[in-house]
């Protein structure tokens, strides 16, 4: 179908730029390797002028991303009623993508790899997009996650951390460390928290970047065979000590506020939903983890016109804004934090400008067998092999 | 008295039954299509098929960049599934938390449905019976977060138990098992409270007339005659247990099960999900096959 696969090499703007905001603060030697980045991705055709709306458009989207709140005004704008898909991670995104019967996705970094690999989404003409401009945050454009070979496939809607959250009842003094969830003398042994999915191989490799140099670890999702193994041994080591994995985020927070579990892996707004000032988080000095949302459209969009509207309309500071309140993030577009003072707490709250704070964030990024830290002497791990890795963690 | 004896003992598992080619004998070729044409089609069309077209993935690939699925034929998921020992681990402790869950149904099972059918009054019969089914009527989601909130460490069990020192199991196998009785229980305590009941009286009377006390009643009596229910319960809280992902998820902690790895896998890498489904489909045909040779199907 689409067999003319194009291997462009000029990757290697783009990945020494990402490198370079994303380094975190151990000081990651020379992330900007001149090794380059070939990825050969099928030569997908991007819509070159904007026509009539179709009437409607097809979304997969994280929960809390398209809402009636902000998507009847879209339809009386434009004519395009909105249908929408809920869908609970990422793998799941992929999977309901490739049925065809979407024009976008809300996708996460590691989803989108995948996706633009897989030919499943079309590169996006920015000149379409009006309020894709100078406001969205700088942290958030041209990503190594949705930018290949130059082109860009995501609108970016907004970011967070996977942050380290703790009941203060019991862990009375902040932790300034992820060492609390991961080494076996924790002192809250068998009341830790993980996220329960392959994709949290890389924390622990956040983990082993700082506090065991001598690996080697200069981007936690691109690990070579070693590498990986140092990662899942250090997991393995701390499942006898955790009380629960996550992958439901009810879960997580009953499991908070039911006292199972007093220290680990949060996002903000599952914090927030505790609706407990006794529950406080912290990003820890190794940097963390974290993700970054995008739209993505349909290589084969029946509803093109439609798609681009609704990018376009959500990339407005207010909408973006009122996504990202509700989802419990922080904004793409900056523009929306001077609109109230309201909008102003948010931002402030979760660290939408402040690009300091997101460089010790790694976003979630598929891993693949090219090194994506630029080294090339050695094969990475594949995302399969972080898949059957994870199988043995909890075995 | 005495005479009418045989005749009621032999009645329970024989004389309902009707005679098993008369219907068909009845309607002729073309009734028969009629009778069959639904059923077949679902077994066949939809059930039968789907099953297929899962083995079938069991031998494609994954790509393992983008996870796109390639049909081809390899045996290479069912060779990681013995290579890799997480997957042998977690058959086996799938397997004893189904036998287990299994074992602890029948052992609530038999006295509660003794205890109904025999010597309950018809009021306290009639409750007891809507008390045992009253759980299937609420979703099986709801049980399983009911038991979370039960087992939770600010939960009603440790708050219970708190004044006699004892603190729950949190959330472990133990919960996993206890949730999943829970759940199955009704499939086993049915069947059971059935059996118990087309039991005459007159063969308790018997069995205390030779000298046999309470629990020799049941074990010579009782037990050989609800063989048939408990197998038949059994086969449910067996092979549900075997495919449960949901309760090892929100009261398992960190235990993994089948369920738990197929889930996790099927859209990361579906083959290895559809190659790992054979295992339980192993056990329960074995386990079939197991029940098959005692004889205990053809009375059911």
């Amino acid at each position: 179908m689409k067999k003319a696969h194009l291997a462009v090499p000029a990757i290697a703007a783009s990945l020494a730029l990402v490198l370079a905001g994303c380094s975190g603060s151990e000081g990651s030697g020379d992330p900007a390797a001149s090794g380059g980045l070939n990825i050969d991705v099928p030569d997908v055709p991007m819509l070159e002028e904007l026509g009539e709306g179709e009437g409607e458009v097809n979304i997969i989207a994280w929960s809390g991303f398209v809402e009636p709140a902000w998507s009847d005004t879209f339809t009386e704008e434009t004519g395009c009623v909105v249908n929408r898909r809920v869908a609970g991670t990422s793998d799941e995104m992929v999977q309901l993508m490739r049925t065809g019967d979407y024009d976008l996705v809300s996708a996460s970094g590691d989803a989108s790899l995948r996706l633009i690999a897989g030919g499943d989404v079309a590169p996006i003409n920015l000149d379409l997009i009006p309020n894709f401009g100078d406001d969205i945050v700088p942290g958030m454009k041209g990503q190594l996650y949705d930018t290949i070979n130059g082109k860009s496939y995501g609108v970016p809607i907004g970011r967070g951390a996977n942050i380290l959250q703790y009941n203060s009842e019991v862990v009375t003094e902040e932790p300034t460390s992820w060492d609390v969830t991961w080494e076996s003398d924790s002192p809250y042994a068998g009341q830790i928290i993980g996220y329960d999915a392959p994709i949290h191989i890389a924390d622990a490799a956040v983990y082993l970047m700082a506090h065991e140099p001598d690996l080697g670890i200069t981007n936690p999702y691109a690990l070579d065979e070693d590498q990986l193994a140092a990662a899942v041994d250090l997991l393995k080591e701390r499942n006898s000590i955790v009380s629960e994995y996550w992958a439901d985020p009810v879960a997580q927070i009953t499991s908070f506020t039911g006292g199972n579990t007093v220290v680990g892996t949060s996002w903000e707004v599952l914090r927030k939903l505790t609706e407990d000032e006794k529950f406080k988080s912290v990003l820890p000095e190794e940097g963390s983890t974290g993700w970054s949302d995008a739209w993505m459209i349909a290589a084969e969009a029946e509803n093109p016109n439609c798609a681009y509207q609704w990018m376009d309309y959500t990339s407005a500071p207010e909408v973006n804004g009122a996504i990202a309140m509700n989802f419990g993030m922080a904004p793409a577009n900056a523009a929306f934090c001077e609109t109230s003072e309201e909008a102003a707490a948010h931002c402030e709250y979760y660290n939408a400008t402040d690009e300091e704070y997101f460089e010790k964030v790694w976003f979630w990024t598929t891993p693949i067998e090219q090194c994506i830290d630029g080294r090339t002497d050695v094969t990475c791990t594949n995302f399969q092999q972080w898949t059957d890795a994870w199988l043995t963690v909890k075995s | 008295m005495v005479t009418s004896l045989p005749a009621q003992v032999r009645r329970p598992p024989k004389a309902a039954k009707p005679p098993k080619s008369s219907p068909a004998r009845r309607t002729g070729p073309l009734g028969l299509v009629g009778l069959l044409a639904l059923p077949m089609t679902w077994l066949v069309g939809v059930y039968i098929f789907s099953l297929v077209m899962l083995l079938v993935t069991a031998f494609w690939t994954t790509d393992p960049f983008t996870s796109k699925v390639k049909p081809g034929f390899t045996f290479r998921n069912f060779e990681q599934i013995f290579q890799n020992s997480a997957y042998l681990s977690t058959s086996l402790r799938t397997l004893g938390i189904a036998l287990l869950v299994t074992a602890l149904s029948i052992l609530f099972a038999v006295p509660l449905g003794i205890f109904m059918a025999k010597i309950a009054a018809p009021w306290l019969r009639a409750v007891l019976a809507v008390a045992v089914t009253l759980p299937l009527w609420a979703g099986y989601l709801v049980k399983i977060l009911a038991m979370r909130v039960t087992f939770t460490e600010g939960g009603f069990f440790n708050w219970l138990m708190a004044p006699l020192g004892v603190s729950g199991p949190g959330f472990s196998i133990t919960t996993v098992v206890l949730t999943l009785t829970y759940l199955w229980f009704p499939y086993m305590a049915i069947p059971v409270y059935t059996a118990i009941r087309q039991i005459p009286v007159n063969l308790f009377d018997a069995s205390a007339d030779m000298g046999a006390r309470s629990w020799r009643t049941i074990r010579t009596v009782v037990l050989p005659l609800i063989r048939p229910a408990i197998i038949a319960g059994s086969i449910f809280t067996f092979s549900l247990s075997l495919g449960d992902y949901l309760a090892a998820r929100f009261v398992g902690g960190t235990t993994q099960m089948i369920g738990s790895v197929i889930a996790s896998n099927i859209n990361l890498n579906p083959p290895i999900a559809a190659a790992f489904s054979v295992v339980p489909i192993v056990f329960v045909v074995v386990y079939l096959v197991g029940v098959r040779r005692t004889g205990a199907l053809d009375r059911m």
